[in-house]
């Protein structure tokens, strides 16, 4: 089995290690450089806790190796609040609507309405924040709290009600 | 949940790629996206000795305009095709069918090729390849190949490939201008795998239509080209199509099975279903269904 040298930038530092090749880029992130905010649940595509942001574009930390995440700039969960830690509006969001209770989606869940509400906007945001949800599993909010949080983003929150 | 230990090569052209293949005699698998075989090697249902990373070979990126055709690199990753005007421009059946490919976070990742290449006998693009009579472009250290993607799949998961051989391009050829789509599949969820899936192009000519395509997906061991369905159509007058009689004709190629999921029974009459459904929404026809 073959190890690997990688250099990689997670939420604005810098870090060089050596992996495995089989070494999962969550896995990585979590027990390699300490970021245990990104979350793996099923660690086989199907539930999107681990879901980060990899050179800006979101996607599931377990369906990618460490290795091929070499020169990347990675973002996660512990990257999206300012560092005065003021919330990013979608941890905002979530906050104000109930949008999580256990918590153990909610950082793939963040990441997924951030990386889309950066990438749309106006009339279709709703939309298209909505299908990105497609990719996680909830088992406690019944998704309610998080369609709130959604129209809170999208900017009719106030007039929907909560 | 972790996959058994693995080299991991990053080739940076299809030379390189195809003689790495060569080299381990059976024993490397490739990866593009990763969006199936990631869940496959963690279940460790594949263990390849040596895992070849194609996403650092320019050559397999992107989409071209060739003779009579489009050419779309296996390692393009879903999103970008959902964006690339040239394949809106001339392929509608095919986005309408990727943007049905599993999820958002999956797409960003996923690669046309990868699904493509790769088989799963419910899966859109698979199906998409047949029914638009798309050829596919394999390399390798023995030289090249083209294959015609209804004579690809040969079973769930199992194609033409040899273990030595990569897709490098799949070509879609041209449909008429203004041709139509026609794309229905029913899913538990959207972005799982279709339980019953139909994805094709009808192109029209002076109220007759002059050429069908059209594939099945979850019907059968792999996607299945409606041939009856299709020779039927064509020459036919709008006026004159019965999207049952079509739908009975369309089901006489499948091969649906039972599996935890539904029944081969249930495939039968779903697929007739909307077969019939869809045939008369896209031609604006009546249908009794």
């Amino acid at each position: 089995m073959s190890e690997h040298v990688i250099d990689l930038t997670v939420n604005g530092h810098r870090h060089s290690a050596r992996v495995e090749a089989r070494t999962g880029l969550g896995e990585f992130l979590r027990d390699t450089l300490g970021y245990t905010g990104t979350h793996l649940a099923c660690e086989h595509g199907v539930c999107g806790a681990c879901t980060v942001m990899v050179d800006g574009v979101a996607m599931r930390s377990c369906l990618m190796l460490a290795v091929q995440a070499d020169g990347a700039q990675v973002t996660t969960v512990e990257g999206l609040a300012a560092p005065d830690g003021t919330l990013h509006p979608v941890q905002q969001a979530l906050k104000d609507n109930f949008g999580l209770q256990c918590g153990f989606c909610t950082p793939g869940v963040a990441m997924t309405l951030a990386a889309v509400t950066r990438d749309h906007a106006g009339e279709g945001l709703e939309h298209a924040l909505t299908s990105a949800m497609s990719g996680h599993l909830c088992r406690c909010t019944g998704y309610q709290g998080i369609r709130r949080a959604i129209r809170q983003l999208a900017g009719d929150g106030m007039r929907e009600g909560a | 949940m972790k996959p058994a230990p693995f080299d991991y090569v990053r080739p940076s052209s299809v030379e390189e790629a195809c003689r790495v293949l060569a080299e381990a005699g059976g024993g490397a698998t490739v990866i593009a996206g990763g969006q199936t075989l990631m869940p496959l090697l963690a279940l460790r249902m594949s263990q390849p000795f040596i895992l070849v990373d194609i996403n650092h070979i320019a050559a397999l990126k992107g989409v071209t305009r060739v003779a009579g055709g489009t050419r779309v690199g296996p390692a393009t990753r879903q999103a970008d095709a959902l964006r690339d005007e040239t394949l809106a421009r001339h392929l509608p059946a095919f986005v309408t069918a990727l943007g049905h490919v599993g999820h958002y976070q999956t797409r960003n990742r996923g690669t046309v090729g990868g699904s493509v290449a790769l088989g799963e006998p419910a899966a859109e693009m698979p199906a998409t390849a047949v029914a638009l009579g798309a050829r596919i472009e394999i390399a390798s250290v023995r030289g090249t190949r083209t294959v015609p993607a209804d004579e690809f799949y040969l079973g769930p998961y199992m194609t033409v490939l040899e273990p030595d051989e990569l897709v490098t391009g799949v070509v879609y050829p041209d449909w008429p201008d203004g041709h139509l789509v026609l794309f229905r599949e029913v899913a538990q969820r959207p972005g799982d795998f279709a339980l019953v899936g139909l994805v094709g192009a009808l192109a029209l000519e002076s109220g007759l239509i002059a050429r069908a395509g059209v594939g099945w997906f979850g019907m059968g061991p792999t996607p299945i080209r409606a041939r009856q369905a299709e020779d039927a159509l064509v020459g036919s007058a709008l006026d004159r199509i019965d999207p049952q009689a079509m739908a009975r004709l369309a089901l006489a190629d499948t091969a649906p099975f039972d599996d935890h999921h539904v029944s081969a029974e249930y495939r039968r009459t779903v697929g007739a279903r909307i077969f019939a459904r869809a045939l008369a929404e896209t031609l604006g026809i009546r249908s009794a269904a």
